[in-house]
């Protein structure tokens, strides 16, 4: 007997209907300070090289070291005479592109991973599962710096390994919601009419424990922007004349004394963007699942 | 108790051996071997390059390379350093110390005021306090560790001048006192997200105990508040805080990488990084195993101490 869509039982309702979620979302006042920031952020990175009339690989060694608010470079210069807000702006392009187009990956490997553990159990889970306790057991920067001292760095290949030693947690987080949701009624209900594994695992169980993996996805989108500027500070990450807000910091310790504004700009952009990231997923935890609530 | 104890310290070194085909597989199968420096250099040749490969016994297929690697580390044999051909226990463990001078210092200001931090929160819920540190732990939690320790070294050091920007001693000046006065930034920085993630426990476990029926109980009874809070709220939120510090290990030895760069402090995390330059697999290969080691310790030591403390966790 082949399954339709229609013949198999969709489970239990969502936990909160997109209204209610978005009318909490809404009420939780940081999440949405982090959801202007970001999109102002967001914003700025994508149209504003257009308007700034420098750009961000320019160098202008006459005009080197000016400070913010001193004349036409309105966050200052830097040790090359290049605009520093004209590479904030292309460097958050790269940042927060890497910090999404990551946490998609490790999303799709750690749902993967999770899924089929969490759903058949047996020998198979249980090795997936040590085989994500052994990778957690690397501190993730150790991890993610002898990987990426190894390989030839870029934009491409900084964001593989941070989405390769990112999916663990998703990967744990969805192994435990499906091996719960695999002994409900509905996914019985599923077997019985004969739908597919496949079918049951990423159409009748996933859906059913999307909430904490969109709080998840949100979570990773922070945690990856901050390991990019680790790894691009330690210099193994974005390479100049490139900018990402990690690599800016690469040079800005030897000019502290001599011109702070280096160190402090894009630490600032890392912080805020981090930050907001963090307070949305805060707020969609929040929003989603009243039960999944920490405080 | 000792099945148990058994079990888990199987469990542990099948893990580690898990970790260590890992450490291998990535060090070893990533292009440009340890060798690819030499490649450059105009004082090699390749005959000179297939002889030193051939020497440290790099030609060999990789599985050969691995079982000879575990079968001398099992016998306290960690191989030599590339770098410089001493030993990598003994390279390792001479800068084991500042590490743990480090880690320690940041786990116990981290500890102290973090829990303290969270109780008060948990105590005054939703007050202007409470509100602040919550805010304040999810900004900490945040910031990029390196980026804060240039800003301490800008405030302190550069402006005020009243630290040093780096290093572990003055040269000359071998006293305690110095030492400390090197430790205090770099540990700051480095207790700063432990703090928060602290703070943030603490706090939430602080509720889930207020919530409880026995302290109601005891609230009825007509028990002052002080005692109600010390005595019985808080020996019970302070218990998942063991947890806590046994699973805090990786992010603490990542961040203290991340401090001894900034300050130039001699420990495991700089020579992790320095050893990844220059491509010194053994080294690198000792502290990731050392590391790995110790993240398991951390969290078998928390379950077992959980487990004499509160005595109504059975082990099974």
């Amino acid at each position: 007997m082949s399954a339709s869509a229609a013949s198999v039982p969709a489970g239990p309702a969502p936990a909160a209907s997109a209204n209610t979620a978005w009318r909490r979302f809404r009420r939780h006042r940081l999440a949405m300070a982090g959801t202007v920031t970001i999109a102002i952020l967001a914003l700025g990175s994508v149209f504003g090289p257009w308007l700034l009339p420098f750009d961000d690989t320019y160098i202008d060694i006459l005009q080197r070291f000016a400070p913010p608010l001193s004349g036409v470079h309105v966050l200052g210069t830097d040790e090359l005479g290049r605009d520093i807000l004209a590479r904030l702006m292309m460097g958050g392009r790269i940042s927060l592109a890497i910090g999404f187009l990551a946490m998609a990956m490790a999303m799709a490997i750690g749902i993967a991973v999770g899924v089929v553990a969490g759903f058949y159990g047996g020998f198979l889970g249980a090795a997936l599962m040590r085989f994500v306790d052994a990778v957690l057991c690397f501190p993730t920067i150790f991890l993610l710096l002898a990987l990426a001292a190894l390989t030839e760095p870029g934009i491409l290949a900084t964001t593989l390994l941070i989405a390769a030693t990112s999916w663990m947690n998703v990967a744990r987080i969805v192994e435990a919601q499906i091996r719960t949701l695999r002994e409900r009624d509905f996914a019985a209900a599923a077997r019985a009419v004969g739908a597919s594994d496949l079918y049951i695992m990423f159409r009748s169980l996933l859906p059913n424990a999307m909430a904490p993996i969109v709080v998840a996805a949100t979570l990773n989108v922070a945690k990856a922007i901050l390991l990019e500027s680790y790894i691009s500070f330690l210099g193994y990450g974005i390479q100049p004349p490139a900018s990402s807000w990690g690599n800016m910091l690469n040079n800005a310790q030897i000019y502290l004394t001599s011109a702070p504004w280096l160190a402090l700009l894009p630490g600032i952009a890392i912080t805020l963007a981090v930050t907001s990231f963090n307070f949305i997923g805060d707020g969609l935890r929040d929003a989603l699942d009243p039960r999944l609530d920490i405080n | 108790m000792l099945p148990y104890l058994l079990r888990r310290l199987g469990q542990a070194l099948v893990l580690l051996l898990i970790v260590s085909m890992l450490g291998f597989a990535i060090l070893h199968l990533a292009p440009g071997g340890p060798l690819s420096q030499f490649a450059l250099s105009s004082q090699m040749s390749p005959e000179d390059i297939a002889r030193i490969s051939h020497q440290l016994g790099l030609d060999r297929p990789l599985p050969v390379q691995y079982a000879d690697w575990l079968w001398r580390m099992l016998q306290g044999d960690w191989g030599t350093s590339y770098r410089d051909g001493s030993a990598v226990l003994a390279v390792i463990g001479s800068h084991l110390r500042a590490t743990f001078e480090l880690m320690a210092t940041a786990t116990l200001v981290a500890c102290l005021l973090g829990c303290w931090i969270g109780i008060l929160g948990a105590i005054r819920r939703y007050s202007l306090f409470d509100t602040l540190a919550t805010v304040g732990a999810m900004v900490a939690l945040s910031i990029p560790t390196f980026w804060f320790g240039l800003v301490a070294i800008y405030v302190f050091s550069v402006t005020l001048g009243w630290l040093p920007a780096g290093n572990r001693h003055t040269v000359g000046d071998d006293s305690v006192l110095d030492l400390l006065h090197h430790l205090i930034a770099p540990a700051l920085v480095l207790a700063l997200v432990e703090m928060a993630i602290w703070a943030r426990f603490m706090r939430s476990s602080m509720l889930d105990v207020i919530g409880q029926d026995y302290i109601r109980t005891a609230r009825a009874k007509g028990l002052p508040e002080w005692s109600i809070l010390s005595r019985h709220a808080l020996r019970n939120a302070l218990l998942p805080m063991i947890t806590v510090a046994g699973l805090q290990f990786p992010t603490l030895l990542g961040g203290a990488l991340v401090a001894e760069t900034v300050f130039t402090w001699p420990g495991m995390g700089r020579l992790f990084l320095d050893s990844i330059a220059y491509r010194d697999y053994p080294v690198v290969m000792g502290i990731l195993m050392l590391s790995a080691a110790m993240v398991m310790l951390g969290s078998l030591i928390a379950d077992l101490l959980y487990a004499v403390v509160d005595p109504r966790i059975r082990m099974e």
